[in-house]
């Protein structure tokens, strides 16, 4: 029967079910399916058995109703008994009521997968289609445990037909996406790659994708795969457009396939082998000449297909970001589409501009479409054209453009649409403040946005602004001058209020030699907004107030009777009531003296991480707020010095009526926000005090570095000090084998260990913590020149590329071969938002790993304790505790540290001994310990004796640390 | 995007670390080149035609994701561009006569191959229906399904060529008529 026909005969009765809503009510509709399916409910219910064809009828009805929107909560056994139905329809409709419905349920479940294995044992190669699809489609666990084995061999028979390799490689994928842990490695992971090299290019379209999958997870098995796709690409792009007769679409040859080949080459650093990389520098090339040449056809199709393969290659060229060459042509491609009738190009051109701009080789090319982007700021009728346009020039400023981008951008806030306010909002006051080099710009343009976008204007950026003020004096006199002048007019936003409130409470004073604006004008032009704020408003300006009693004792008894007024004394709210009672008091009994202490100038906040930036990271999603890590790490070097944040830098909300003021004579400081596990990363981050990367280049023209802080505390916090805070965790993998190595704002690197006798694995997870990829990702392990000869290292290369979020994993093999003092050093080094991070981190490897406990009686141990009496092998140590003497823990801190604890061998119960055996490849160490703590004196004597001084030694330099 | 779970337990030696096991944020695994996360087919009056899903999500999510989706891209005016931002992931779609096809990728994506995806399995259902129209993919549901299996399977460009999508329909088709299949016997007691 025709397809036409069917459709007739079948649209005739169905049109009246499915459209039943349409000038009918919603209720007829539900309830004619209602019926429908109590109907069904009944057949499947009934005692006579239904033969198959009704209920594969049945099930296709209830998938029928189930698409048009209703519930379904019955007839998967039914489905299930279609698949082993030997009737080809009758098996397909049961796959696909089973792809569609069912969420692995597991009772179900084994039945399925009990037909799946019937199907692919089929050899029928219309059957084992079907149970493939439906693997991928449902793709659970339990299939996963089912079917991870059998996969990969019916993958790479000899014998498999074409199709259902397709759908092998993609069933693998998903599974393996899904469960990669059940997914075994094995021999066929080799013959995967040579599909690459397949004459049928759908086997081929499909196995890349399994393959760039399984490349960014165990580079190393897949590396031949790289002159393989090179290869392949090279044939693609140099074909002609009828080579590839149906693949190729649109006159593009394999545009799909191209697109997948790139993303796999993206897996990898650029290729080492000089011919390969030759290779495809020039589909590279070929590639971007295409892009030059004439369409082959005007339809649209033709030039989409054509340039997602161009984009493709180019994110390409960025991710090598090692031919600037290649870098200027992608980013002059680029220029020409920000200019292109398509609007999907645009969009594009604007996004993929945002990586280039973050690149060193093509930073500047990007800047020169700075007056096209702002043109598409202005014209482009989209908003999400428009977003990107925002995004790029954030990405595209630096010192040379910032003053002209944030003009556009203000400007462009007074029009934009609403989405996207609060951001541009945040992006201008992280511009302005980046790159201010004049602090009146720096002001201007911050009231400028509350003047244009109060409403969009966080708490964050006026709390900055004002810690900005206090923190520089060159400006406090012209804020003060600014935010005075800006208060005039007739209907100023809350938040300037806020910030005039706050500032001329500090430093009215600095204006008030002006008669223009005295002191009583000025508390005037504050007051006559009072009314119209809100309580937290009203809240801040009675601070002001209290203070201006103390900057300008000539008004003191104005403010005392609006004071001393029923709208405050008796205000209904609570905390209006309190501070107007208080403030009221104190301007009364305290002597001029007790005023000018408790209404101290507020002192300069402790600068550390901008709240700003948290709040966009916050907002935005991934990939978008490359550029700000760099602002991020350039401030954190010098001031993340200060230990805690000021109530006001606090990134929580604070309560309506916080006081900003600060009027507890001391400043202000929270207590440290408990960091929470289970809050979000991003929180995180920003709240704990996790020790400062080691190579954060300090830029020591850094906008913050006012004088107070330059202060002897923020010197110690430079790399030297971070290094010790290193060395501490150091310490703790002394006793222990898993945990955080070292843990910055970017990255949190995790170890997981294990030794027997003198050998050893380590696994180093690379966590990365930011939304942004890390390129270039390059660990290295290394061993001094001393240490060289002492301990063999092996380490597998990881990924070049560790997308934001992601982890990936280094397996360390280690071989003692003599013992040896130092550690190892761990050199990270890794490209990130455009800016290079290297740095360095002490390799917890240490002698006693190698320890083998020993257990002997009490006997055996001081006859031994006495051979190894020579003064040269006996180390000891005389140290004060730096933990809590707790006796459990010095336990398992011995039991840690590798040797056996000897239970009742020293008389005195309190001491602790212990024994145990170095291994290493050449010999091995016999060694004692002593530890003999001193409760009254908080005092421990540690001895160790050893059969060589240089092992005695270095035990008891490791151990004194631990206690 | 981030699933943060931590990723081993520490073991029992580890029992002086309790203060510092905040320290034990870790990220789960991710893989992060996925082609695509589902597409929804759905009219101009919002009615969802078709719904393929290739990441797990349970049925509540998948109703609230179609509902914002529909939502939004039914908003969109002409002429503005086929790609938005929305949650972390990013969409996909063209609307073709009185329906919509609605991709969702990620980030890192490809959006013109997307687009172009979308477009093939337009003319893959264009040339299985002779001319397709949105009652052709209501009515036969079953084989918009089977078509986009052939052609993407989870979530990957499975079979580009139209030649052989359509030459592994057809035999199936084949094999349902020597199955003496009466296709249009379905509907007859429907109602």
């Amino acid at each position: 029967m025709s397809v036409s026909v069917q459709r007739e005969r079948r649209s005739r009765n169905l049109l009246l079910l499915s459209l039943g809503g349409r000038g009918k009510s919603k209720e007829a509709e539900i309830k004619r399916i209602n019926k429908e399916l109590a109907n069904i409910r009944s057949k499947f219910k009934g005692d006579k058995a239904l033969d198959g064809y009704s209920k594969k009828k049945y099930v296709c009805k209830l998938l029928f109703i189930f698409l048009l929107g209703h519930d379904i909560d019955f007839g998967h056994m039914e489905a299930v008994n279609l698949l082993s139905s030997n009737r080809y329809t009758e098996k397909q409709i049961g796959y696909l009521f089973i792809s569609v419905l069912v969420n692995s349920n597991s009772e179900l479940i084994r039945l399925i997968n009990n037909a799946i294995k019937n199907d692919l044992a089929s050899r029928n190669p219309t059957f084992m289609g079907l149970a493939l699809h439906c693997i991928a489609n449902v793709g659970s666990r339990e299939m996963a445990e089912a079917f991870a084995g059998e996969i990969p061999k019916i993958l790479v028979a000899g014998d498999t037909m074409d199709s259902v390799k397709q759908s092998a490689a993609l069933c693998l994928l998903r599974l393996y996406r899904t469960s990669p842990d059940l997914v075994p490695m094995g021999d066929w992971t080799s013959r995967v790659v040579h599909l690459l090299n397949d004459q049928h290019l759908g086997v081929v379209t499909a196995a890349t994708s399994l393959i760039t999958t399984l490349a960014q997870k165990n580079p190393e098995e897949f590396k031949t795969s790289v002159s393989l796709a090179v290869s392949r690409l090279s044939r693609i792009v140099t074909s002609a457009s009828t080579d590839l007769q149906d693949y190729t679409y649109y006159f593009v040859p394999a545009p799909w396939l191209s697109v997948k080949l790139l993303r796999l080459l993206q897996c990898y650093p650029p290729p080492e082998d000089p011919a390969v990389r030759g290779r495809l520098t020039e589909c590279l090339e070929t590639i971007l000449n295409k892009a030059q040449e004439p369409p082959k056809s005007k339809k649209v199709q033709h030039s989409n297909a054509k340039n997602a393969v161009l984009f493709e290659a180019i994110s390409l060229i960025i991710h090598h970001d090692s031919e600037p060459n290649l870098l200027v042509r992608a980013c002059n491609q680029l220029g020409q589409f920000l200019q292109h009738r398509e609007t999907n190009l645009r969009y594009l051109a604007l996004e993929s501009m945002c990586t280039l701009a973050s690149s060193e080789f093509s930073h500047e090319a990007v800047k020169t479409h700075i007056e096209t982007v702002i043109n598409a700021l202005k014209t482009e009728r989209d908003v999400s054209v428009r977003q990107r346009a925002v995004d790029l020039l954030y990405a595209m400023c630096d010192r040379s453009n910032a003053q002209q981008i944030v003009a556009e951008m203000l400007n462009y806030l007074e029009t934009a649409d609403y989405s996207i306010r609060e951001e541009i909002v945040l992006k201008v006051a992280i511009l302005a403040e980046k790159y201010a080099v004049d602090y009146t710009w720096y002001v201007d343009t911050i009231l400028n946005l509350i003047r244009i976008a109060g409403d969009y204007v966080s708490e964050e950026v006026w709390y900055r602004v004002i810690q900005i003020v206090i923190n520089r004096d060159d400006v406090q006199g012209y804020a003060a001058k600014t935010v005075f002048e800006a208060l005039q007019a007739p209907a100023c936003h809350e938040n300037l209020v806020k910030v005039g409130g706050y500032i001329l409470g500090e430093f009215g004073n600095l204006i008030a030699g002006d008669p223009r604006s005295s002191p009583l004008i000025q508390f005037n032009l504050l007051h006559s907004k009072f009314h119209l704020c809100s309580v937290p408003t009203r809240a801040l300006l009675l601070s002001t107030y209290i203070k201006f009693v103390n900057l300008f004792p000539e008004i003191k008894t104005t403010i005392q009777d609006v004071l001393r007024s029923d709208s405050q004394l008796k205000n209904a709210d609570v905390e209006l009531q309190q501070r107007a009672v208080e403030y009221l008091r104190l301007s009364t009994i305290a002597s001029t003296d007790i005023l000018a202490t408790v209404l101290e100038e507020m002192p300069p906040f402790p600068e550390r991480e901008s709240s700003i930036l948290a709040k966009l990271k916050k907002k935005k999603g991934p990939g978008t707020v490359t550029d700000l890590e760099e602002i991020k790490r350039e401030r954190s070097s010098d001031m993340n010095g200060s230990a805690e944040p000021a109530c006001a830098t606090d990134g929580s909300t604070p309560s309506p009526s916080a006081d900003l003021l600060g009027l507890s004579a001391a400043p202000v400081t929270n207590p440290a926000p408990p960091s929470s596990t289970n809050g979000s990363l991003l929180v995180d981050v920003f709240s704990d005090t996790a020790p400062a990367v080691a190579p954060l280049a300090p830029g020591s023209d850094d906008n913050f570095a006012s004088p107070d802080l330059a202060s002897s505390e923020v010197v110690s916090e430079e790399p030297a000090d971070t290094v010790h805070d290193a060395d501490e965790l150091f310490h703790k993998f002394v006793c222990k084998n898993n945990g955080v190595l070292f843990e910055n704002q970017l990255l949190q690197i995790g170890l997981k260990s294990e030794f027997r006798q003198n050998l050893g694995r380590m696994f180093i997870f690379y966590g990365n913590k930011t939304s942004t990829q890390f390129l270039n990702f390059t660990p290295t392990v290394i061993c001094s020149d001393d240490l060289q000869p002492s301990l063999n290292l092996q380490t597998k290369p990881v990924d070049p590329t560790v997308d934001g979020g992601a982890q990936v994993q280094q397996v360390v093999n280690i071989e003692c071969v003599s013992d040896f003092m130092e550690a190892p050093v761990l050199n990270i080094q890794f490209r990130y938002g455009g800016t290079f991070q290297n740095l360095s981190v002490k390799l917890p490897i240490t002698l006693n790993k190698f320890f083998q406990p020993t257990e002997m009686s009490s006997q055996d141990f001081f006859q031994r304790w006495k051979q190894l009496s020579n003064p040269k092998q006996e180390v000891q140590n005389i140290f004060k505790a730096k933990h809590p003497m707790d006796a459990e823990i010095t336990k398992a801190k011995i039991i840690g540290f590798g040797s056996a604890l000897l239970e009742e061998v020293d008389p005195n119960p309190a001491n602790f001994v212990g024994a145990g055996i170095i291994h290493t490849k050449t010999t091995q160490i016999g060694c004692l310990l002593r530890l003999e703590p001193n409760l009254q004196a908080q005092m421990y004597r540690l001895t160790l004796r050893t059969s060589k001084e240089a092992v005695s030694q270095r035990l008891c330099e490791l151990l004194s640390e631990q206690f | 995007m981030s699933v943060l779970l931590p990723i081993w337990f520490f073991s029992e030696r580890d029992l002086f670390e309790t203060q510092r096991l905040r320290l034990m944020l870790f990220f789960f695994p991710l893989l992060s080149i996925q082609q695509m996360q589902f597409m929804l087919l759905f009219s101009r009056q919002g009615k969802l035609r078709l719904q393929k899903w290739y990441v797990p999500l349970s049925d509540k999510e998948k109703k609230k994701i179609t509902r914002e989706l529909v939502q939004t891209v039914l908003a969109r005016k002409p002429k503005m561009c086929s790609f938005l931002e929305w949650r972390d992931l990013k969409i996909v779609y063209k609307r073709y006569a009185s329906l919509y096809f609605c991709c969702a990728i990620e980030d890192q994506d490809n959006e013109l191959i997307t687009l172009e995806i979308i477009h093939r399995y337009v003319e893959l259902l264009d040339k299985y229906f002779g001319s397709v129209c949105e009652l052709d993919i209501i009515f036969n549901f079953e084989k918009a399904y089977f078509i986009l299996d052939e052609f993407l399977l989870g979530g990957e460009v499975q079979e580009t060529s139209k030649k052989n999508v359509l030459k592994a329909i057809e035999q199936a088709d084949l094999l349902q008529e020597s199955q003496n299949e009466d296709w249009g016997g379905l509907s007859e007691d429907i109602l």
